[in-house]
């Protein structure tokens, strides 16, 4: 069921050209040096995420995500 | 490389070549003749005007002959030195006394023909020898139509026509008419696996390299048609099957199996014909043949051997042994990289890091007599307070990031942002020269703020950092974009939207650079000692390393003895007695006063950081701390335990270290056996292991050989997929063969079967060449299972150090990091990095221990100024902070009448939990302030976005 929504809302997507900008805080450790690491496979994903590194996702101030928000991101991904 | 050249203890002398090597470890006199370059070095600004004005046309033999150069030149743009030299057999002045152009058109004033032939003699201690690997003569190159038919080149030539700064700007092209071809094949094994040349060796990098050729040429050109003529496919390396098999996959690469004997021209285009093993011939026309050319010894081989007094093997290469890969015959010349025998460049490094070792434990006493150090120049303090003047500088990365990124347009969108005065694109940023120009650029322009648009900050930043230094800017000065890594990279196939996302992650790191502060450097002492993980030989390698280049070493082994899988062994591959080297390096390790061994015993945990790491050792229901500056991981690998095959059901069935075993104990077992079957891959490269082991090709038949030693009417047969006798190895397969050893390949669809009889065992498995099944009744089946990861999952967890898809430790980097893992002060050898033999293992043990002995011997490490700073005015000392910190790293104490917190810098990890929830925001992180991530969020939107 879950997948079947997936799926319906990326026929959304494709149907109204909607492409999302998405803010991302990456950990230093981990998850930037996991999308470092994508490139280095060359694993290709959709140019929607902007990055902002920390250095632990501890550094993540709630004002940040609603600032995020504010700013116009659709969406705010943390990695960590 | 540009770490090399900017070390102040590294002194280059290019152009030079020893002549004479006198003396003894310790006290080497070298001799040694260097040629004049006619430009100094130090004025050279590698402006490139030279070769501009030379009015003489030399091949340029950098780019394997297929472009022109001048006289005066440099090889590459990020060489080192960065200068450009005349080539003299070419140049005017030199030779006629005439010209004299590029010496008036040199505003440096850098070329002087004054220059003569130097003799320098140097005192040295310990000598390395790293003259790397020669080429195969042009003679067993025209047997395939080399020099005869244009659009025959080797795999060097082809490689630099891959390559973006190359003579065609990675435009591949055939010679003869400049057009791009549509098919095109890659012949293997020239020059190696081939006794009529006298290189009876496999080179080892050969099939690797022709994959990644073909898989650039495809990036570039998805259009081509590649095949790749193999004898066996040698991917033998750690991940290098995944890589294959992605090519075969994702590109859609040709894998054939065949010889091919010679290439004719037909029509302007090249003609192969071939034999498959099921003996069909075949014939097709190409458009371009590449030949993989393999690895030969150097050139000047016989030289270096008279010249350091050392010997060399039957290949002209440097002779060394299984025990003592890096060690040449001579005491204190060491030896490292392809000289030693064909490597790949992972290898290679860690040979050179090895040797660096050996060397250390040589000098051990001398150290620090003769070191310099750097000094930065005092900073300029008034510049950094001024209004923000940022230089932005867009890298080209080649075409790793050009190639999809419109750098220009990022560049020039740059010069629009607030605060920016200077935009310019580079071609490769981390390059010597570059680094020059970036420091010369921030100088003249006052600039008090740098964004560098290029890479990953986490490879990267350092550099930029102390070229910041360099010239009396606090390194905290500098930011980066990642546009290569995470933009260029990942977006290959959308250019536009990659622009995009490159524009706006400038314009965010521009954002954040403008309220970036300057920052303390502060360094913190390092306890003089390390941890060694696994008592075996890469754990005992490195022990005895590091114990010698005079630190104290806990080694710890989870077993009652030391040994590890080396107790398993009988002979090495060079058919040395592997228990003696066993009994030698415990006995070393057990009367080494640097050296504590505690047995049974294992890593609870570790906290700290590199330099002052405290960890918690259990030992036979007790536990005991341990403080040490650095760790190694040397926990080992395991046999793979075979499944089906009639494993454990069936006596007769073994595997390869058994069979080591019961050979060792006598040959009484064999006494009435007849047919011996070997099966290859039982656990490598298939459902439950997907990694090639590596050895097993070798040790089977070594243990073949061993076998017929003992027994000569043995049959033996061995059903393979790849025969991996990688290196010198391949004499041991030739010598299995002229012994009658019976070879058959299998396929993983039909793998062979071992049926259990009434009476013993039988071994059904299909043949190709004869195109039917074969059914062998076996007196005995010996299994390679291959090397499977030991208990890393726990391990990995404890200290934060990630595992491979194979479940092996992932390296910080493959090829420039090779035996570091991502935790800073944590190092990596033997089987816990994937399966390799003792010989390298002890290489990279060795290598591990040189790492590891950096910060040992540096006795200081300068802590990431990334830190927790409280002020204290705003401080309410409500004490959220210290419950929260995971590293105990910020406390309450009583200033005044009040509690206020206080960050322990020493500690401090800087991940900024204690900054995101005090309520007064009286925390403010190193780098990452408040203020500064809001201006990244608020530069997240194009338009602009104000905090109310």
């Amino acid at each position: 069921m879950a997948q079947e929504n997936v799926s319906m809302k990326e026929n959304d997507m494709a149907q109204t050209g909607f492409e999302p900008r998405i803010l991302g805080f990456f950990c230093h450790w981990c998850c930037y040096a996991a999308a470092d690491s994508a490139g280095v496979s060359r694993y290709q994903y959709p140019p929607n995420v902007r990055v902002v590194r920390v250095m632990c996702t501890g550094r993540i101030d709630t004002r940040f995500i609603l600032e995020a928000f504010k700013c116009g991101a659709d969406g705010v991904f943390t990695g960590g | 490389m540009v770490e090399a050249g900017r070390s102040p203890n590294i002194e280059i002398i290019t152009n030079a070549r020893l002549e004479a090597l006198e003396g003894k470890p310790g006290q080497f006199l070298a001799k040694v003749h260097q040629a004049p370059r006619y430009i100094n070095e130090d004025l050279c600004t590698a402006c490139g005007m030279c070769t501009m004005y030379c009015p003489r046309p030399v091949v340029d033999t950098y780019n394997e002959r297929l472009d022109i150069t001048r006289a005066p030149h440099i090889d590459y743009a990020q060489a080192i030195p960065s200068s450009y030299y005349i080539d003299a057999k070419a140049c005017l002045r030199v030779n006629y006394d005439t010209c004299n152009l590029c010496a008036q058109t040199c505003t440096a004033g850098a070329i002087d023909f004054s220059q003569k032939p130097k003799k320098l003699e140097l005192n040295v201690g310990a000598v390395v020898l790293a003259p790397g690997f020669g080429k195969v003569d042009d003679e067993v190159l025209e047997k395939f139509g080399y020099g005869k038919y244009p659009d025959v080149l080797t795999s060097f030539e082809f490689e630099r026509l891959t390559c973006a700064s190359g003579p065609t700007e990675g435009h591949i092209v055939r010679p003869s008419d400049n057009k791009p071809p549509k098919k095109i094949a890659f012949l293997q094994c020239i020059g190696s696996r081939d006794e009529t040349c006298g290189n009876g060796y496999c080179s080892s990098v050969c099939c690797m390299y022709a994959i990644k050729e073909a898989s650039v040429a495809k990036e570039h050109e998805p259009d081509l048609d590649i095949s790749i003529f193999f004898m066996d496919v040698r991917t033998m390396g750690k991940g290098f099957d995944e890589a294959r098999k992605r090519a075969q996959e994702k590109y859609g690469i040709n894998v054939i199996r065949a010889r091919v004997p010679r290439v004719d021209q037909v029509d302007g285009k090249l003609a192969l014909t071939w034999t498959t093993p099921d003996g069909e011939h075949h014939s097709g026309i190409f458009d371009m043949v590449v030949l993989s050319v393999g690895l030969e010894s150097p050139e000047d081989a016989e030289i270096i051997s008279k010249v350091a007094d050392i010997e060399l093997n039957h290949y002209d290469f440097c002779k060394t042994s299984v025990d003592a890969p890096l060690a040449t015959t001579r005491n204190g010349v060491l030896v490292a990289g392809a000289f030693q025998g064909p490597k790949d460049i992972p290898e290679s490094v860690t040979q050179a890091s090895g040797a660096a070792a050996i060397a250390s434990e040589l000098l051990s006493d001398a150290r620090n007599t003769e070191t310099i150090t750097v000094t930065f120049p005092e900073e300029n303090v008034e510049l950094e307070r001024e209004e923000p003047r940022i230089g932005v500088f867009v890298c080209h990365c080649g075409v790793n990031i050009a190639g999809v990124v419109d750098v220009k347009a990022v560049r020039d969108y740059a010069g629009t942002l607030p605060g920016v005065v200077l935009y310019e694109d580079t071609l490769y940023s981390c390059s010597q020269d570059a680094l020059k120009s970036i420091a010369e650029k921030i100088k003249e322009n006052r600039l008090n703020r740098v964004v560098i648009s290029a890479c990953s900050p986490r490879t990267h930043e350092p550099l930029f950092q102390e070229t910041l230094r360099s010239i009396g800017l606090n390194p905290a000065l500098v930011e980066m974009a990642n546009i290569r890594d995470q933009c260029a990279w990942v977006h290959a196939q959308e250019p536009e939207a990659a622009t995009e996302k490159a524009k706006d992650l400038v314009r965010m790191a521009v954002a954040k650079a403008r309220l970036l502060e300057p920052l303390d450097q502060p360094t913190v002492d390092v306890t003089p000692s390390a941890l060694i993980l696994g008592g075996g030989a890469a754990g005992m390698a490195s022990a005895l390393s590091i114990a010698d280049q005079g630190f104290k070493v806990i080694l710890v082994e989870k077993s009652k003895e030391l040994g590890g899988n080396l107790k398993r062994l009988t002979w090495t591959l060079d058919g040395q007695d592997a228990k003696k080297v066993l009994k030698d390096m415990v006995k070393k390790v057990k009367a080494h006063k640097n050296i504590e061994v505690l047995t049974e015993a294992n890593l609870e945990s570790i906290s700290g950081y590199v330099g002052n790491f405290t960890s918690t050792i259990s030992r036979k229901g007790k536990t005991e701390m341990v403080n040490h500056g650095v760790m190694i991981i040397a926990t080992g690998g395991r046999e793979y335990k075979p499944k089906g095959y009639a494993y454990g059901e069936s006596p007769r069935v073994l595997t390869q270290l058994e069979l080591e075993e019961k050979l060792s104990k006598g040959k009484s077992f064999l006494k009435n056996a007849r047919n011996v079957v070997m099966i290859q891959c039982v656990g490598s490269r298939g459902e439950d292991m997907s990694h090639c082991s590596r050895l097993c090709c070798t040790q089977a038949v070594k243990n073949a050989l061993k076998l017929k030693e003992v027994k000569s009417d043995l049959n033996i047969f061995i059903f393979y997929r790849d025969m991996r006798t990688y290196g010198f190895y391949e004499d041991l397969y030739r010598k299995a063969r002229k012994q009658g050893i019976h070879f058959i390949r299998y396929t993983p669809e039909k793998r062979p079967e071992v049926i259990k009889q009434a009476r013993g065992i039988k071994v059904k498995a299909f043949d190709p060449i004869l195109g039917d099944d074969l059914e062998i009744p076996a007196s005995l089946v010996v299994l390679s299972p291959g090397i499977a990861p030991g208990e890393n999952e726990e391990l990995s967890k404890v200290v934060k150090a990630p595992l491979t898809s194979d479940g092996f430790f992932l390296e910080a980097h493959a090829k420039l990091r090779p035996v570091e893992v991502a935790v800073d002060g944590v190092y990596l050898c033997g089987l816990a990095h994937g399966p390799k033999s003792l010989e390298e293992s002890i290489a990279q043990a060795k290598a591990a221990a040189a790492k590891a002995a950096i910060p040992l011997a540096k006795g200081k490490v300068a802590v990431a100024p990334i830190v927790s700073r409280v002020n204290q005015d705003a401080c309410i000392g409500c004490g959220i902070c210290e419950s929260l910190c995971p590293f105990n790293a910020i406390r309450l104490e009583k200033v005044g009448k009040r509690k206020k917190a206080q960050t322990i810098t020493a500690s401090c990890k800087g991940c900024g939990i204690c900054a995101s929830h005090c309520p007064t925001l009286a925390i403010s992180m190193g780098g990452f302030t408040d203020e500064a991530i809001m201006a990244q969020i608020h530069a997240f939107s194009p338009e602009g976005c104000k905090e109310e």
